[in-house]
C-alpha cells in the first residue's frame, strides 16, 4: 500500500488509513535536535482543523487550516484529504493560500481613506467612515435620482452610482449586495460573471434551460472523448484537468484545440492550433461532418430535440445575414424566428427530418457552407487536423459512448461569444452527449463563487435566480408575470418556468417582507427599471463614467483598472468620480487609480474608501463552484484587526443609510425603509445562516401543502425553511431570495451545504451526501436524456439513472415524471424549456438562431470568407474618442490574445501580494513564437514593446516553438499572447502594466462579454 | 521490518501546476524571492536555499521532429550511497529509517562539503544563516504517518510515496506501458535513489540530470577508502599508545590524528 493522502488532516472520519510508517522505539540520533520541526507535526495534531474552499477557480477544492488554539492564528494550510474533488490535492495557488492569513504583511487591516487631492492613504476606522459613506450614496441618489425616462415610463432608478463586484464573496454576501443595490435603484451594476461566462449563460439556457455547467468536474472520470477547447484547463482549471487526466488513465481520447501550446496541450493527446476567434467556423464544420455522415444520434435527436419543428416560412440566412436585420439599429427583428403550430398550439413536427424547413434540414444547409477547405482557410488549422478531430468526436454519438466538452473563457470572451458555445451546444446535442455520465459541457467558470454570484444576480439584466430584470414598459406585476412565464400546450412538456410567478413573488417578500403586500404589487414598482432594449454592463458603466455621468462607483473585489477591457479608457473615467468605495483583502490599482503612472494625484477630487474585508477562511458562508455545488465553509478565524466580511460591511453601509432616510427622508424612500434587512446576530456581526436561510425561503405563514398525486398533506409552521421550490407560493405566504437556492435547508433546519457524506453508490462519482447541489441536489442536469423514452439507461455500465416503472432510481431525475412515452403522464426531459426539448434552433439569440461565423472586431482579414459580413453585425459599436479600431492594419499586424496563468489569478490583485506566486512568475512575459522573434531580430527574455492602436504596454519576450504561424487565407498570420495578471501597483519594482491596455471596448452581441481572446498588436523591442 | 520508501516522480503525468513547489515552502516555511522573467515559465531558475523542490520547463523536440514541453521536478533524489552524508562532517546530513538523507539544520555548520558533493547539485548554501538546506522529503511529516508535502499537492498522481520494491514495480510497469523511450531513472546507481523518476525521453535529453550520477571519486577516496584505512590507523595509533604506555608511561599525544587530518584538508577547498 502506498501512504495515501489521509492521515491526520481530516475532520471526519476515522484517523491512519495510511501505512504505520513510525516505528516504535526508534530513536535515532537526529530526532531529538529535530525538536523545532517536528514541532510542526505535533502543532498540527494539536490544533483546532477548520475546513473551507478554496476562492480561486471555481473547481471548489477543500481545504483545512490549522488554527493554533493559543493564539487563535492560522499556522497551515493544505488540502482536505476528504473532499471528493482535490482529495487533498492543490495548485499553486491553493497549496499557497497560507499566503492569503494575516500572515502576509500587505493585507489591508485598517479602512483606508484619500480626500480630494490627496496623494496618501489616511488610516481611519468605521465609526468615521460608515456615516461618510452613507451621506455621498443618498446624496448622491437623491439628487441624481430618475423617476420616469424620457418616454415617460415609471422607472425609479439611480444611473450615477455604478457596482462592480463580486464572484469573489459568498453567496450570502452577494445576496446582500443584489439586494442593497436594488433598494438604491441601482442600475449600472455588474461583476465578474460579464467578463467571465456571461455567454455561458446565454448559451445554455438558450438550447437546455439552464445556463450552467451540465455536469461536474469529477464526472470527467466517465468520458471516452474529452474536446477541451476555449479552455486552458491543466493551468487554470487543474484540479477539473485532475478528472481528465484519470478518464485518459482509463483510454479517453484527450484533444486540446486552441491557439496556443500550453501546459494543457502538453498534458493531451492531441494539441490542435487554431487562429483565435474562429471556433465556429471550426465547429461549424464539425457540425456538417457529422450530419453528412450520419454520425448523429438519431433516437436522441428526434426524441429530446426540436429537430423536427417546423419554421416559419419568413425565415431566411442571406450572406451572412438572419431574416430581420435592422442595419440602423444593428438589431434583429426575431419575428420569423418562430415555429409554425397545429391548431392545438403545440409547434408542428416532422419526425421524417425531411421537411425542408424543419429545424434539422435548415440547420444542415446553414452548416454545408463551413467545408474542410473552407473550415481550414478561415481557422489555419490543415484538412487532416479538422479530419481528425471530428472523427474522433463524432465517434461519441451511439449510446454506450460519452464525450464532453471543457469550455472556459477562450470561448466566452469574443463578439461571438454566446455563440461559440451555442455551437458546440449542437454538437453536443447531435451525438446524445447531454445528460449522460461523462458527457455534456462542462462551463468552467474561471472565479471562485462567479456561479453563486451570477446565481444571485449581481447583473443588470436579472435578479436572483434568473428571475428577468424588470424593464421600463412592465408597469404592472401583471404584465411583467405575463411576459415571462412561458405558455405550453403541450401536455408532455413540464414547461417547468410556468411557476415563475411563484418564485417571483417569494422573491419580493424575501426583500420587503410584510410590506410586500398583494395591494401594493408585492413592491414591484419599487424596484429600478432598466429602459427596453438598453444595456448597463461594465463596458457600459465605464463609458457613461468616461462621460462623467456617474458620480459615485462601489468594487468589491475586483480591479477593473487592470482587468477591464481597454484600460487608459477605464482610468480615465475613474478620474472623473466624486466618490469611490472598494472593498477588498489587498489593495489595488483601481483604488489607487489616483497615483497611477502619468496621474497628478492633486488633480484628482475623489475621495476614496478602501474597507479591510475578511479572507474566505476567515467568515463563514457558501459559495458555489462550477458543477453548482453549493459548499458551506467555516469560519478559521476572524480577520486581522478592523477586517470584517464583505457581508457585515454591506449590512452596516445600508443600515446607516436607512438610518439617514428614517431621518431625514428623501427621494423615493419605499424600498430603502421597507427593506427586509435583519442580518446581525447578537453580537452586532453578520449572521451569514441567517442570510442563507432568506435565500433559501420560509414559511411566512402556518401552511398545508396538498401533494395531490401523493395523496399526502404536510404542514408547516410559520417560520419554518421550505424544503424546496416546489414549495413555493403564489400568495406571498412564503419568502426565497433565490428560488434555485431553495432546498439547501431541510424544512427542519438541516444545512445541506455542510454535508460531508464520502458514499458513492453509483461509482460515477456523483456524491449525493457531499454538501449540496442546485438544482434539488441534481448532480448531473437533464438526466432524464441519458435514457431512452421508456426510462432504460442508453449505457447501462454509466448508469445514473433509470425508471422503474414506478419511480426513478439514481442521481436526482431532473423532473419526477415519468419517462416520455408514458403519453399521458410522461414528459419531455428539457423542462426548462418550454417546449420541452432541447433547442438547437436559437430564437433568443441576438445574433441568429444558427451560430455563424463572424471575424472578431479587430482581425488580420479585410473580408469574411464566409460571407459579406465581415463582423458580428449585431454587436454594439462604441463611439468614443478612446474607442479606437485597427482592422487588418499594417501598424498592427499580430493577433494577439490574453489569458491567465497558473500561479497568477485574473489581474492578479490577489496574487502578486503572495510572494511564493510572483517568485514563479514575476513579470509581465509575451509569448511569440521563435519564426516571428527571428523575423523582428527579438531575442528571448530581452524586453518588448507591445502595442494597440488603443496603447501599449511593455513585456518579456518568451520566444518559444509552443507558438506557430496560421496560414490563414493564403496568408501567413502571426499570433502572439500575453497574460493579464500584472498591474503598476505591486511590485512595482518595473515597468509592469495591464495587457488591458491593448484590448478594446466591444463586446458578444448577446451579453458583452469583452473581446479579450482576440485582437490585433505590434511588437517591437522596446 | 524495511521501511525504506520511494518517492515516484512520473513526469508523463506532470501538468507542471507547480502545486508542489508552493506546498513544499508552505510547509517548510520557506519564503519566496523576488525574480526576474528571463523569457521561461521555469522560476526560481534553479533550486536554491528557499526553494528545495521547483518544475523544471524544458522545449524539445526529438528526432522525429516532434515537439514536447516536458516538466521534471527537480530536487533531493535521496541517495542510498549519498556522497552529502558521507562527506558531511557535523553529521548534519544522515539516514532516516526511510532510507531518506534527513539534514539536521542545527548542526550544519555551513563548511559546503555536501554542495560540491551531491552529483545532482541539490544542496544549496544560504550565507545568511551559514547553513546549507535541502529537502528532507518532510521527515517530520513520514514520522507522523503523512504523505510529504509535494506528494499530497499533488493533482495528477505523478507523485506517489510507499515502500520501495512496490514503487519500483510500479515504475517499471507504467515504463513498460508507454514502451518507446520511457525509463526509470534512479534505482541503478548511487546505491539506489529514494527519489525515482519514470521519464518519457531518454536522461540524456533533460537538463541538468546526469546520465551517470555518481559518487564523486574524490569523495570515494577519502571517504570510503582513506576514512576506514584512517580509523584503522587510529586504532593502531591507539594501540600503539597502549602498548607505549605500558612501555614506557603515559604521554600527551602530540601530533593530531588522521581523521583531523583530513578534516583539515578537505576544509581548506
Amino acid at each position: 500500500m502506498e501512504i495515501t493522502r489521509r492521515g491526520f488532516l481530516r475532520v471526519t472520519g476515522t484517523v491512519g488509513s495510511g501505512i504505520a510508517l513510525s516505528g516504535l522505539g526508534v530513536n535515532m540520533n537526529p530526532t531529538l535536535a529535530y525538536a523545532d520541526e517536528l514541532d510542526k507535526m505535533n502543532r498540527v495534531k494539536a490544533a483546532r482543523q477548520s475546513t473551507t474552499i478554496c476562492c480561486y477557480c471555481s473547481c471548489g477544492c477543500g481545504l483545512i487550516c490549522s488554527v493554533d488554539k493559543m493564539t487563535g492564528k492560522i499556522f497551515n494550510i493544505e488540502g482536505d484529504a476528504d473532499h471528493p474533488i482535490n482529495e487533498g490535492a492543490l495548485c499553486a495557488k491553493g497549496s499557497g493560500f497560507f499566503q492569503m492569513t494575516e500572515a502576509n504583511e500587505h493585507r489591508l487591516r485598517k479602512v483606508l481613506y484619500r480626500g480630494p487631492g490627496g496623494d496618501k492613504w489616511e488610516e481611519k476606522d468605521w465609526e468615521w467612515a460608515l456615516p461618510r459613506m452613507a451621506r455621498l450614496i443618498k446624496d448622491t441618489r437623491d439628487n441624481n435620482f430618475i423617476k420616469t425616462n424620457a418616454k415617460g415610463e415609471l422607472v425609479n432608478r439611480c444611473e450615477a452610482i455604478g457596482h462592480y463586484g463580486s464572484s469573489n464573496v459568498d453567496n450570502e454576501e452577494c445576496w446582500l449586495i443584489t439586494v442593497m443595490s436594488r433598494a438604491l435603484g441601482i442600475v449600472y451594476m455588474d461583476h465578474q460573471a460579464r467578463v467571465c461566462h456571461s455567454p455561458s449563460v446565454g448559451a445554455l439556457a438558450e438550447s437546455f434551460g439552464r445556463g450552467s455547467m451540465t455536469n461536474h468536474y469529477i464526472d470527467m472520470k466517465n468520458a471516452d472523448v474529452i474536446l477541451i477547447m476555449g479552455s486552458n484547463m491543466a493551468e487554470n482549471h487543474p484540479m477539473g484537468f485532475r478528472w481528465v487526466t484519470k478518464a485518459k488513465e482509463k483510454g479517453a481520447k484527450v484533444i486540446h484545440v486552441d491557439p496556443r501550446y500550453t501546459r494543457t496541450s502538453q498534458c493531451c493527446d492531441y494539441h490542435v492550433p487554431l487562429r483565435s476567434g474562429t471556433d465556429i467556423a471550426f465547429l461549424g464544420g464539425m457540425i456538417y461532418y457529422i450530419i453528412e455522415n450520419q454520425k448523429y444520434f438519431k433516437e436522441y435527436v428526434l426524441n429530446y430535440t426540436h429537430a423536427s419543428f417546423i419554421v416559419d416560412s419568413g425565415y431566411y440566412f442571406k450572406d451572412g445575414l438572419f431574416s430581420g436585420y435592422d442595419d440602423a439599429q444593428r438589431k434583429y427583428n426575431k419575428d420569423t424566428w418562430v415555429f409554425e403550430k397545429e391548431a392545438s398550439g403545440i409547434p408542428k413536427r416532422d419526425m421524417t427530418l425531411q421537411h425542408p424547413r424543419c429545424v434539422f434540414q435548415l440547420m444542415r444547409g446553414h452548416y454545408s457552407r463551413y467545408t474542410l477547405d473552407m473550415v481550414s482557410r478561415i481557422t489555419g488549422v490543415s484538412k487532416d487536423n479538422l479530419l481528425k478531430v471530428y472523427e474522433i468526436y463524432s465517434a461519441t454519438g451511439v449510446p454506450d459512448k460519452a464525450g464532453t466538452e471543457c469550455y472556459a473563457l477562450g470561448w466566452t470572451q469574443h463578439t461571438v461569444g454566446v455563440e461559440n458555445i451555442r455551437a458546440m451546444t449542437i454538437v453536443q446535442m447531435l451525438l446524445g452527449n447531454v445528460g449522460i455520465a461523462g458527457g455534456g459541457i462542462n462551463a468552467m467558470r474561471g472565479e471562485p463563487n462567479v456561479q453563486g454570484s451570477t446565481d444571485q444576480a449581481i447583473l443588470y439584466h436579472i435578479l436572483p435566480g434568473y428571475m428577468k430584470q424588470p424593464s421600463a414598459s412592465l408597469d404592472t406585476l401583471e404584465k411583467y408575470l405575463t411576459k415571462y412565464t412561458p405558455v405550453s400546450k403541450d401536455p408532455q412538456s413540464a414547461n417547468y418556468y410556468q411557476n415563475y410567478p411563484k418564485f417571483f413573488i417569494s422573491l419580493l417578500k424575501s426583500f420587503f417582507d410584510d410590506k410586500a403586500t398583494k395591494e401594493n404589487e408585492f413592491g414591484y414598482n419599487w424596484l429600478p427599471k432598466i429602459d427596453d432594449g438598453k444595456h448597463y454592463s461594465q463596458m457600459h458603466m465605464f463609458d457613461k463614467m468616461y462621460e462623467g455621468k456617474i458620480k459615485g462607483f462601489v468594487c468589491i473585489g475586483a480591479d477593473n483598472a487592470v482587468s477591464a477591457p481597454n484600460t487608459g479608457k477605464v482610468r480615465k473615467g475613474l478620474e472623473k468620480l466624486d466618490w469611490l468605495i472598494g472593498e477588498n483583502i489587498f489593495d489595488n490599482e483601481t483604488y489607487q487609480f489616483w497615483r497611477a503612472p502619468g496621474v497628478d494625484p492633486k488633480k484628482i477630487k475623489t475621495e476614496v474608501f478602501l474597507l479591510p474585508a475578511s479572507a474566505s477562511m476567515e467568515k463563514e458562508g457558501s459559495i458555489s463552484n462550477s458543477g453548482r455545488m453549493v459548499q458551506w465553509k467555516q469560519k478559521a478565524c476572524d480577520g486581522p484587526d478592523q477586517c470584517i466580511p464583505v457581508g457585515e460591511i454591506t449590512i452596516k453601509i445600508m443600515n446607516a443609510v436607512k438610518e439617514l432616510y428614517a431621518r431625514e427622508g428623501g427621494v423615493h424612500t419605499e424600498p430603502i425603509l421597507n427593506l427586509y434587512w435583519a442580518y446581525l446576530d447578537r453580537q452586532g456581526h453578520f449572521d451569514a445562516l441567517k442570510v442563507a436561510k432568506q435565500m433559501n425561503g420560509r414559511f411566512l405563514k402556518d401552511t398545508v401543502i396538498e401533494d395531490k398525486a401523493k395523496g399526502t398533506k404536510t404542514e408547516f409552521k410559520k417560520g419554518q425553511c421550505v424544503p424546496g421550490f416546489g414549495n413555493l407560493q403564489l400568495d406571498g405566504s412564503t419568502c426565497s431570495g433565490n428560488w434555485v437556492h431553495c432546498g439547501q435547508f431541510g424544512a427542519d433546519g438541516e444545512n445541506k451545504m455542510a454535508k460531508r457524506g464520502k458514499d458513492d453508490p453509483t461509482g460515477l462519482g456523483l456524491f449525493p451526501n457531499w454538501s449540496y447541489v442546485w438544482p434539488v441536489n441534481r448532480r448531473i442536469l437533464y438526466n432524464r436524456a441519458s435514457c431512452d423514452v421508456n426510462g432504460k439507461p442508453y449505457n447501462p455500465k454509466r448508469n445514473i439513472l433509470e425508471w422503474t416503472g414506478d419511480k426513478w432510481v439514481g442521481d436526482v431525475p431532473d423532473g419526477p415524471w415519468p419517462p416520455q412515452a408514458d403519453k399521458e403522464k410522461g414528459k419531455y426531459p428539457f423542462i426548462m424549456q418550454r417546449d420541452g426539448l432541447g433547442a438547437f434552433f436559437g430564437q433568443g439569440m441576438a445574433d441568429g438562431p444558427f451560430p455563424e461565423h463572424y471575424e472578431p472586431l479587430e482581425g488580420p482579414l479585410t473580408k469574411n470568407p464566409l460571407s459579406g459580413q465581415l463582423i458580428n453585425p449585431a454587436i454594439e459599436i462604441f463611439n468614443s474618442d478612446l474607442d479606437k479600431i485597427a482592422r487588418a492594419s499594417e501598424k498592427f499586424p499580430y493577433v494577439c490574445t490574453t489569458y491567465s496563468c497558473t500561479e497568477h489569478w485574473c489581474s492578479g490583485a490577489l496574487t502578486r501580494w503572495q510572494s511564493w506566486l510572483l517568485e514563479a512568475q514575476p513579470e509581465q512575459y509575451i509569448e511569440i513564437s521563435d519564426v516571428l522573434a527571428k523575423e523582428k531580430g527579438i531575442r528571448n527574455g530581452e524586453r518588448v514593446k507591445v502595442s494597440s492602436v488603443r496603447g501599449a504596454v511593455t513585456a518579456v519576450a518568451m520566444v518559444t516553438k509552443r507558438f506557430k504561424p496560421f496560414t490563414i487565407d493564403g496568408k501567413t498570420v502571426h499570433q502572439v499572447g500575453l497574460p493579464f495578471n500584472y498591474g503598476w501597483l505591486f511590485p512595482g519594482d518595473n515597468k509592469d502594466d495591464s495587457a488591458n491596455f491593448l484590448t478594446p471596448t466591444v463586446g458578444d452581441a448577446n451579453t458583452f462579454c469583452p473581446e479579450y481572446k482576440a485582437f490585433m498588436v505590434n511588437v517591437a523591442k522596446a | 521490518m524495511n521501511r525504506e520508501l520511494i518517492k515516484l516522480i512520473d513526469t508523463t503525468k506532470c501538468t507542471a501546476c507547480r502545486g508542489c513547489q508552493v506546498a513544499c515552502k508552505q510547509w517548510n516555511e520557506m519564503p519566496g524571492l523576488r525574480t526576474k522573467q528571463t523569457g521561461t515559465y521555469q522560476n526560481p531558475p534553479e533550486l536554491q536555499w528557499n526553494t528545495w523542490t521547483l518544475i523544471r520547463f524544458q522545449e524539445h523536440v526529438n528526432e522525429k521532429g516532434a515537439f514536447n514541453w516536458l516538466f521534471r521536478k527537480e530536487g533531493c533524489m535521496h541517495c542510498t550511497d549519498a556522497a552529502c552524508v558521507k562527506v558531511c562532517p557535523s553529521g548534519a546530513l544522515y539516514h532516516t529509517e526511510f532510507g531518506t538523507v534527513g539534514l539536521n539544520s542545527s548542526r550544519c555548520i555551513g563548511c559546503k562539503e555536501c554542495v560540491s558533493a551531491c552529483p545532482f547539485d541539490v544542496p544549496r548554501y544560504d550565507r545568511t544563516t551559514d547553513k546549507v538546506t535541502k529537502c528532507d522529503l518532510c521527515y517530520n511529516r513520514l514520522r507522523g504517518d503523512e504523505a510529504p508535502s509535494c506528494v499530497k499537492s499533488c493533482i495528477t498522481g505523478a507523485l506517489t510515496i510507499g515502500p520501495k520494491d512496490r514503487m519500483l514495480k510500479k515504475a517499471y510497469a507504467r515504463v513498460k506501458e508507454l514502451g518507446g523511450d520511457a525509463n526509470v531513472y534512479g534505482d541503478k546507481f548511487v546505491g539506489g535513489t529514494h527519489v525515482v523518476y519514470v521519464l518519457a525521453e531518454k536522461a540524456k535529453v533533460y537538463d541538468n540530470l546526469p546520465v551517470h550520477p555518481s559518487v564523486p571519486f574524490s569523495v570515494i577516496v577519502w571517504k570510503d577508502m582513506l576514512k576506514p584505512l584512517g580509523l584503522l590507523a587510529a586504532a593502531g595509533v591507539l594501540g600503539g599508545s597502549f602498548l607505549h604506555y605500558i612501555l614506557h608511561g603515559p604521554k600527551l599525544p602530540d601530533e593530531p590524528g588522521p581523521n583531523e587530518r583530513v578534516k583539515e584538508e578537505k576544509g581548506g577547498e
